[in-house]
């Protein structure tokens, strides 16, 4: 079994901390690109909801001066950065004392378990899922209702999510309908009832996503297999006369996941935008509701930071998954890239 | 590396043989998956077109129509009926559903078109130049698509948007355009860079074919069923991202597409006011549109690798 080479993970380190630059920086550029500055565009949106600010000048230069948004752009740039390596993401606007940083803290855990679980059971159901579809031994129920479920993939889990609220927790009532767990509870705690409560409330949004998601799984693990199966090892294999089930699982699956872990990685991206919009159906209290909420009160800084949280906790998980392909897969030694 | 190819290259030469024994008629591009998808919004944009000449289509407006009506057959919370001015009901603020599904339909998956169309003419641009030019220039723009598809993209186009505020579609389009150039990219590199080293194309470079024409001579056409799939793929995506959008309250308001209906339900509490037809009628043309692009694309894929062709 190989280590990973220096050269492949000073590859992969650098696409992430590249990512993290890029989207800093994005993050720091966008507000100073649009016509005018973030106050005056702040302060314009609030006259435009409330008719009139009053001394609206004066407040714009007494927050320009009080944010350093009259220093040279290189020094504003310099020090926004130097404040995120802090982990100091700034104030939210619209519930001031609060810290971003603080924020956050109580909605990630949240959005990294719903959607860990999630992808935890798309994957596995669905990569098991498209190995029975290709060997010869499963049932042929199997062969009629998987490809059906895979109609729905195509369907973002927004949709799904809407019609599960719908029709599992609005009509007949069986799960419910928002927030991660029960108001009865006033903090998180460390009980069976507890840990009840989250898997009934989360069971519907991660639903949400397993629903649409696994079909997609399935579909790519199905072409796996299928050129695995012509492989000159496969026909080694039954000559050898293996029993299938160890043919299906030494031969076939441990070959055809490797490229699915890939494809994964490819698609954090995707899935984390989605679960951002079912949690915002769900009124879910991770990320993805904490990002709306911001976008209602016009909390920019809250916004920028939520945004640049979830960017990071992406790119992490995508990095931990590259890095995890010599475990998986023991030919790849990654030494010679 | 050329004999190399050679030899992974003879069993497939071998299955073309046994191929052509099929009869004539065994067309590729009669594939089932990629005609009912086709057909299926073909009909749908029919259905529009017919829409646009029979309804009064400024009925998309609000307070255009009675409020909160159900469709044709139901019932309401407050016990009103459906009436055939308005069969498919209304909404919270007077809009016909009718007329803004008329409306609304074509709007959303027009936003898909710009930012496909977009993304594919840069990623064939990139994706040849990369695989051609190699160097610096490859190491560049594979760390650019690196980096873009691991962004997950709403999460930027929420920061751009929330400060530009509302946008209109064409604006919404090219901005989600911002990362639909990465995933065609990354194909297109990787599929010149095999096909740069096949037999045709070195002939073509020995018998002295401008580099210009070897890309988009003898490369490109053998691309196209892979870039059409992955141009429906593209514009599925650039779709759900625009309806993400429009559902956290980016859309143009005036004149609703199918998400900005999605988010005025939600906004209204629609779901547990039992106004089902208010989210569920844009909900279910959206995923009809979706299904119709996946068996599209997967139609596609089928016609593009005989191999999936073989296993379907």
């Amino acid at each position: 079994m190989g280590g990973i080479s220096l050269n492949y993970l000073v590859r992969r380190l650098l696409v992430f901390f590249l990512t993290l630059w890029v989207a800093a920086t994005l993050i720091f550029i966008i507000p100073r690109l649009a016509p005018g500055d973030p106050i005056s565009a702040m302060i314009a949106r609030l006259s435009y909801q409330a008719g009139f600010v009053e001394n609206s000048d004066q407040i714009i230069e007494g927050w320009k001066e009080r944010f350093g948004l009259n220093d040279p752009i290189y020094v504003q740039y310099f020090r926004f950065m130097g404040g995120i390596l802090q982990g100091d993401l700034g104030y939210s606007l619209a519930r001031f004392p609060s810290t971003v940083t603080e924020l956050v803290g109580r909605a990630l855990p949240w959005t990294i378990g719903l959607v860990g679980i999630a992808t935890f059971i798309f994957f596995t159901v669905g990569n098991l899922c498209g190995a029975l579809l290709v060997w010869t031994k499963s049932p042929k129920l199997i062969k009629v209702l998987i490809p059906m479920s895979m109609i729905f993939t195509s369907i973002p889990p927004l949709l799904a999510g809407l019609l599960l609220v719908y029709v599992f927790g609005f009509l007949l009532e069986l799960f419910p309908q928002t927030y991660a767990y029960s108001y009865k509870f006033a903090r998180p705690e460390f009980t069976i009832d507890f840990i009840a409560n989250v898997i009934h409330h989360g069971f519907l949004p991660a639903m949400a996503i397993v629903l649409v998601t696994f079909g997609y799984w399935a579909l790519g693990m199905r072409g796996m297999m299928v050129t695995i199966e012509g492989e000159d090892y496969m026909i080694l294999a039954q000559a050898k006369g293996l029993k299938p089930f160890y043919v299906l699982y030494r031969y076939m699956i441990r070959n055809a996941i490797l490229p699915q872990m890939t494809a994964l990685a490819v698609s954090i991206g995707t899935l984390v935008s989605g679960s951002v919009l079912v949690e915002v159906i769900f009124n879910y209290n991770g990320m993805g509701t904490l990002i709306f909420t911001a976008i209602r009160e016009q909390d920019f800084g809250l916004i920028q930071g939520t945004s640049f949280i979830l960017i990071t906790t992406s790119a992490l998980a995508v990095l931990i998954i590259d890095l995890s392909y010599p475990l998986i897969d023991p030919r790849i030694s990654l030494e010679g890239r | 590396m050329a004999e190399d190819r050679k030899v992974k290259d003879a069993p497939v030469a071998g299955g073309t043989k046994k191929a052509g024994a099929l009869n004539r008629f065994d067309n590729p591009w009669l594939n089932w998956k990629f005609l009912t998808g086709a057909g299926i919004l073909g009909f749908m944009f029919f259905l529009i077109f017919l829409g646009y000449q029979l309804w009064d289509t400024n009925l998309a407006l609000s307070a255009r129509a009675p409020l909160n009506l159900p469709p044709v057959g139901f019932t309401n919370w407050r016990g009103q009926e459906g009436i055939p001015e308005h069969p498919l009901g209304t909404e919270n603020s007077g809009r016909d559903m009718l007329a803004m599904l008329i409306v609304g339909t074509p709007r959303t998956v027009f936003v898909g078109v710009i930012a496909a169309t977009v993304g594919m003419l840069v990623g064939i641009l990139l994706g040849f130049m990369a695989g051609f030019l190699g160097g610096l220039f490859d190491d560049v723009i594979r760390l650019a698509t690196d980096i873009t598809i691991t962004i997950p993209s709403l999460l930027v186009l929420i920061v751009i948007q929330s400060v530009l505020g509302r946008v209109d579609l064409v604006t919404m389009a090219l901005l989600i355009s911002l990362f639909t150039w990465a995933t065609p990219t990354r194909y297109i590199r990787a599929q010149v860079l095999s096909m740069r080293e096949s037999g045709y194309v070195q002939m073509a470079h020995l018998s002295g074919v401008p580099v210009r024409d070897i890309m988009f001579k003898e490369i490109m056409p053998n691309l196209l069923p892979y870039l059409a799939a992955s141009y429906i793929g593209n514009m599925t995506g650039a779709i759900i991202s625009a309806v993400g959008l429009e559902v956290l309250g980016f859309g143009p308001q005036r004149i609703p597409s199918l998400g900005v209906a999605i988010f005025f339900s939600i906004e209204a509490g629609a779901l547990f006011r039992n106004m089902w037809w208010w989210w569920g009628l844009p909900t279910v043309i959206l995923a009809i549109v979706f299904v119709s692009l996946l068996l599209i694309n997967l139609g596609l894929d089928e016609i593009a690798n005989p191999r999936l062709r073989k296993a379907a």
